[in-house]
């Protein structure tokens, strides 16, 4: 499932905000999803997640209570010895962490029309962001929007063209507020992305912003 | 990192007291510092002390020091225990099944651990308060992209090391 076409990488504020646990949800499986397919941030988050190690070995120390020890052991012997979950890969069209998120592979997602042919399927995620899964057909464009907050978009199949750039699988585009873009996808084939934002998207035109309630967009 | 070992291979309960004594206190610090209060912080750190033992056998130390294994089973927990949230992990590559990693790595890698780790006690107080703040207070995402004092350089000079020893592991 690596790439190594991938041209457009995580930041290093992502990488370290997932590394230290700070990032919601929603954000945390586009990282997680990504990382599965690029071994070059898999490799950065390793460094990043060294630093947590390192600042947790030589931080201060609070203090224990009495029976802090036996109550462990207690615990231990109580519990069963976690087993090593096999390797996951291959056979499958999405990586392992969305495919929990969606229940199955990309035939079991439930998609609806957002209108213009583009359809959407939002994940059952906690508040603070929200996670989407994007098809648009091939030749076709989302609605131009801004942004308040931030907005991640990874393809997981077919590419995507902005102002920006040109997004081909794996690759992610992290967006803030001064970007106000146009995807439109690749006139080869359909395009499949995860999507995640922390704060509504501010739509141009009226249309749109008349269904974004609706929609939850 | 040999303590590990010795409770994945003969349930050494010396060895997991001595890591204990060590990561114990530090474990609730950091759950401390992320707002949880001592009784809660002091039961969440003897389950992730617990899960060490339970997990002892997924240990990879040519992947990994002690240290960073340890603050990844901690961060998890205060994802779950604090935030109330999941925390999607990335799908595991396909490593090879090798019980006895290669020495050198091992090695390696905890060198790039201590010479991270003095690299960041070198810090200005200012930018390593900032660092610790990233991973144990709480700073946002988007408090950590608009943090411009953040000595990136540092980490990032250690990020061609984990490039290169992630191919070598992938071999």
């Amino acid at each position: 499932m690596t790439d190594t076409m991938i041209k457009h990488h995580l930041t290093d504020a992502l990488l370290m905000a997932y590394s230290a646990g700070t990032l919601p949800e929603a954000f945390s499986l586009t990282v997680a999803t990504h990382i599965s397919m690029c071994d070059e941030c898999r490799a950065r988050l390793a460094s990043f997640d060294t630093v947590g190690g390192t600042l947790l070995d030589r931080s201060e120390a609070a203090e224990m209570g009495a029976d802090s020890l036996a109550a462990t052991m207690a615990l231990i012997r109580g519990g069963a010895p976690v087993e090593k979950s096999a390797a996951r890969r291959a056979t499958h069209d999405l990586p392992a962490p969305l495919r929990d998120y969606i229940g199955g592979d990309l035939d079991s997602v439930r998609w609806r029309p957002v209108g213009m042919g583009v359809k959407q399927a939002i994940l059952p995620t906690s508040r603070d962001a929200t996670a989407r899964l994007l098809y648009i057909p091939a030749g076709a464009s989302v609605p131009d929007h801004g942004h308040r907050g931030t907005e991640l978009t990874l393809v997981l199949q077919g590419a995507f063209v902005d102002e920006v750039d040109h997004f081909g699988p794996g690759d992610i585009e992290v967006a803030n507020e001064d970007l106000n873009h146009t995807p439109v996808a690749d006139i080869g084939a359909d395009c499949i992305c995860l999507a995640a934002t922390d704060a509504p998207l501010r739509f141009r035109s009226i249309m749109p912003r008349l269904a974004q309630p609706f929609l939850r967009i | 990192m040999a303590c590990i070992a010795r409770i994945r291979d003969a349930q050494d309960e010396a060895a997991f007291a001595r890591l204990f004594a060590h990561f114990a206190p530090r474990v609730k610090a950091f759950l401390m510092r992320s707002g949880a209060d001592a009784t809660l912080a002091e039961e969440c750190t003897q389950e992730v002390m617990a899960a060490l033992w339970q997990k002892a056998h997924m240990f990879d130390p040519a992947r990994a020091s002690a240290a960073t294994w340890i603050f990844t089973i901690a961060r998890n927990r205060k994802i779950d225990a604090l935030r109330k949230q999941k925390r999607p992990e990335p799908e595991d590559l396909p490593w090879g099944q090798d019980p006895e990693p290669d020495q050198a790595d091992v090695l390696a890698l905890q060198q790039e651990s201590d010479q991270l780790g003095d690299a960041i006690a070198a810090l200005p107080e200012k930018q390593r308060v900032l660092i610790e703040k990233a991973y144990f207070g709480d700073l946002s995402h988007s408090e950590i992209a608009e943090q411009t004092g953040l000595p990136l350089g540092t980490i990032k000079s250690r990020i061609r090391l984990a490039l290169d020893r992630l191919r070598h592991a992938m071999k």
